[in-house]
């Protein structure tokens, strides 16, 4: 099946799907509610928001020095940093690292670029047992499945398909064991999974953010996985993209009052960890070699494109949770690693067009995304982009010659008033009997779902020139 | 892989923007001179304020709070808490020299050891650098002092924190860690909010998903 064969079906299956729609339905009054409870009590928000985007633009314009400059300061503080054009490349100075620390077992933190590049495939093939930490990409991890959400990766299951899953999969545990209750369950992976974070000889963490001044990496949780992740394992490996960068510390603390607030709807989330290295000279826990692997994977070609804006993301969630279309399909039916919005902006440029250029096409273009982002990307304008870009694509002729037909006629006010007038008196006659129209030629698309409200049968202009004539005396 | 090809393919997309000295001098200006940017009014209130903030955040994200007047009032607080939950009065932490000074005797029930976190305890204490009251946030630097393990892997997190070392910021708050470190920062600053959780199951908010299920602040108020 193309791509875009497989998002229609992707889409018929989530609508059809009442398990997830019972799980999405949840969403407004969790993250979105969440989100206006906390924007509310801090008046500053909205300003915040402005300073937001204006460090990620000024970084951005200087991401090559900024990254030499966590390089040293990283390196100063006895860490490694490795460089990587590609996922692959990533991949395989990943795996080396493991190989070299004699690895076995390897914990792994939530981290969205190592599902972009595949890790932990990667890892697996190389026969190395990988655990992911973080309760969510655990539960689909033993599912086999992908992300559904960039923050909630299980956003897309209910409690009872969690039990049965555990059932499944710890089948050493008592059969009769009661897991009725989220607390059994939370309980039953913490237990299965410290026994891994004890073995484990490398732990990987991804990166909220990368700061230069210091070398040091943030990362954020609710869970604590991640410091355990970091601290117990004898090697730590910091996995970041290029666009992570931020200049200073000073720079870090408003990009976090964002973040926590745009995408839980916390004020902070319970963990943000500052991480600079490995042990240092006295310490009495902590890893013995810290590595920091940062890769590209496609994005250096975004900066000098229309679509620079959108490597200012913070991975928040917020434009998904607040978007109509990704509510009602959820995060599965988008086929890409990065769903939603950001999604729809972001996929086709990693992926290339033929893979995710239909993406964009999940949209209203309501707006609310870009109304909530906390770096204000212009997400509706770049999703607009690559539907420009469509329509330039060969298999688009029947759009392009509607639209030069509808241009034509729309830059000539003398053809355009007849023909309008034509039409509206038509669909007004036609509709006059039921007020709308449940089906209509060229629209089979949109009526399919919904009804076409009939015109009242003049135009705007004749209205507007009427009303006119009335008023003036 | 070089840093130069990554780096390379980065630095051609910009140069086209502006020249690099003009880049070069601006990036070097940032990190010798890092903007302040603007706080919240919720992190620019008088000291007491501050406090009364930090403990009402706090107490709203489920943290106990126990207020003592000095720091010889700990190990009875501490005693009295785990007494009172019937939890182990079994307890680790580092070499932080307020903690090793305090009169552990005192309190009969308590087995007190030194050292980094053990699978199987189930208290650790450390002592945070500072407390963030713009949203009741604890800062705790690693080292031999207070082991970051401490508070991860027992089911308990027990903190001491002078009530004079909570700030508005986390800028604040870092530059008392900083400070404290030579201008350098510690291998890992936590910046802990609440209890470890999870929301991860059907969405419901559950605590203890992999960090301790408990987190308990001692509030220093008087002079030390």
């Amino acid at each position: 099946m193309k791509p875009a064969a497989a998002f229609e079906a992707g889409i018929a299956a989530a609508l059809a799907n009442p398990s997830l729609q019972a799980a999405l339905a949840d969403v407004p009054a969790g993250f979105v509610a969440g989100r206006a409870r906390v924007k509310a009590a801090l008046p500053e928000f909205e300003a915040l928001r402005r300073t937001g985007r204006d460090i990620r633009d000024h970084t951005l314009a200087h991401l090559d020095l900024y990254l030499e400059a966590f390089e040293r300061n990283a390196e100063r503080a006895g860490a490694r940093v490795h460089w990587a054009a590609t996922g692959a490349e990533a991949c395989d100075i990943i795996l080396d690292i493991c190989r070299e620390a004699g690895a076995r077992v390897v914990t792994k933190s939530k981290s969205m670029v190592s599902e972009e590049i595949g890790l932990r495939a990667r890892l697996e093939a190389a026969a190395l047992d990988v655990v992911e930490t973080d309760l969510g990409e655990y539960i689909i991890q033993i599912r086999g499945e992908t992300p559904s959400h960039i923050i909630a990766p299980a956003i897309h299951l209910r409690a009872g398909d969690v039990a049965d899953d555990f059932r499944r999969r710890h089948a050493h545990l008592d059969a009769a064991r009661d897991l009725s209750a989220a607390e059994a369950l939370v309980g039953e992976a913490r237990g299965v999974l410290r026994e891994k974070f004890l073995t484990a000889e490398v732990g990987i963490t991804g990166a909220n953010f990368l700061v230069a001044e210091t070398g040091s990496a943030i990362v954020v949780t609710n869970e604590g996985n991640a410091d355990l992740t970091m601290s117990l394992p004898k090697v730590h490996i910091v996995l970041a993209s290029i666009d992570k960068v931020v200049p200073t510390l000073n720079d870090a603390w408003p990009l976090l009052r964002l973040l926590a607030r745009s995408a839980t709807g916390q004020e902070f989330t319970a963990y943000t960890t500052l991480v600079t290295g490995p042990r240092r000279a006295g310490d009495i826990d902590g890893p013995e070699a810290c590595h920091v692997v940062i890769v590209d994977n496609g994005r250096a070609d975004l900066l000098r494109s229309k679509l620079r804006p959108v490597l200012r993301c913070i991975r928040c969630g917020a434009c998904m949770n607040h978007c109509p279309v990704y509510c009602a399909i959820g995060g599965h039916a988008y086929g890409s690693v990065y769903p939603g919005p950001i999604g729809a902006v972001l996929a086709p440029a990693l992926a290339g067009t033929a893979q995710a250029g239909h993406l964009a096409q999940a949209s209203t273009f309501c707006g609310r995304c870009e109304e909530v982002c906390p770096v204000e990307i212009p997400l509706v304008s770049l999703m607009r982009h690559w539907r420009e870009m469509a329509i330039d694509m060969p298999g688009s002729r029947r759009s392009r010659a509607l639209l030069r037909a509808w241009a034509w006629l729309a830059e000539r006010p003398r053809a355009y008033r007849p023909v309008a007038a034509i039409a509206a008196a038509t669909l007004g006659r036609l509709g006059r009997a039921r007020g709308k129209f449940a089906a209509l030629p060229f629209a089979e698309r949109w009526t399919r779902h919904r009804d076409l409200p009939a015109p009242q049968g003049r135009t705007f202009q004749d209205l507007y020139a009427r009303r006119k004539r009335e008023v003036a005396p | 892989m070089s840093s130069e090809q990554v780096l390379g393919r980065i630095r051609a997309a910009l140069d086209h923007d502006a020249p690099r000295s003009a880049r070069t001098a601006s990036t070097v200006d940032r990190l010798a001179r890092p903007p302040e940017h603007p706080l919240p009014a919720r992190a620019r209130r008088p000291a007491e304020e501050l406090v009364h903030q930090f403990v009402a955040i706090q107490s709203g994200l489920g943290v106990d709070l126990i207020e003592v007047g000095s720091p010889a009032d700990i190990p009875p607080a501490i005693e009295g808490y785990l007494l009172g939950l019937g939890l182990a009065c079994r307890l680790r932490h580092g070499s932080d020299p307020l903690l090793v000074a305090l009169p552990w005797s005192a309190s009969p029930h308590l087995v007190v050891d030194i050292g980094a976190a053990r699978d199987g305890d189930p208290v650790g204490l450390s002592r945070a650098v500072a407390g963030v009251a713009e949203t009741g946030t604890l800062a705790l630097a690693s080292g031999a002092d207070n082991p970051v393990t401490l508070g991860f892997v027992p089911d308990t997190h027990i903190v001491v924190l002078r009530a004079d070392t909570i700030v508005g910021s986390y800028e604040a708050a870092c530059a008392l860690v900083r400070a404290a470190f030579d201008g350098a920062m510690p291998r890992t600053l936590n910046l802990v909010t609440g209890a470890s959780r999870t929301g991860d199951i059907g969405g419901k908010i559950v605590m203890g998903a992999h960090g301790p299920r408990r987190l308990a602040v001692i509030l220093i108020r008087g002079v030390v």
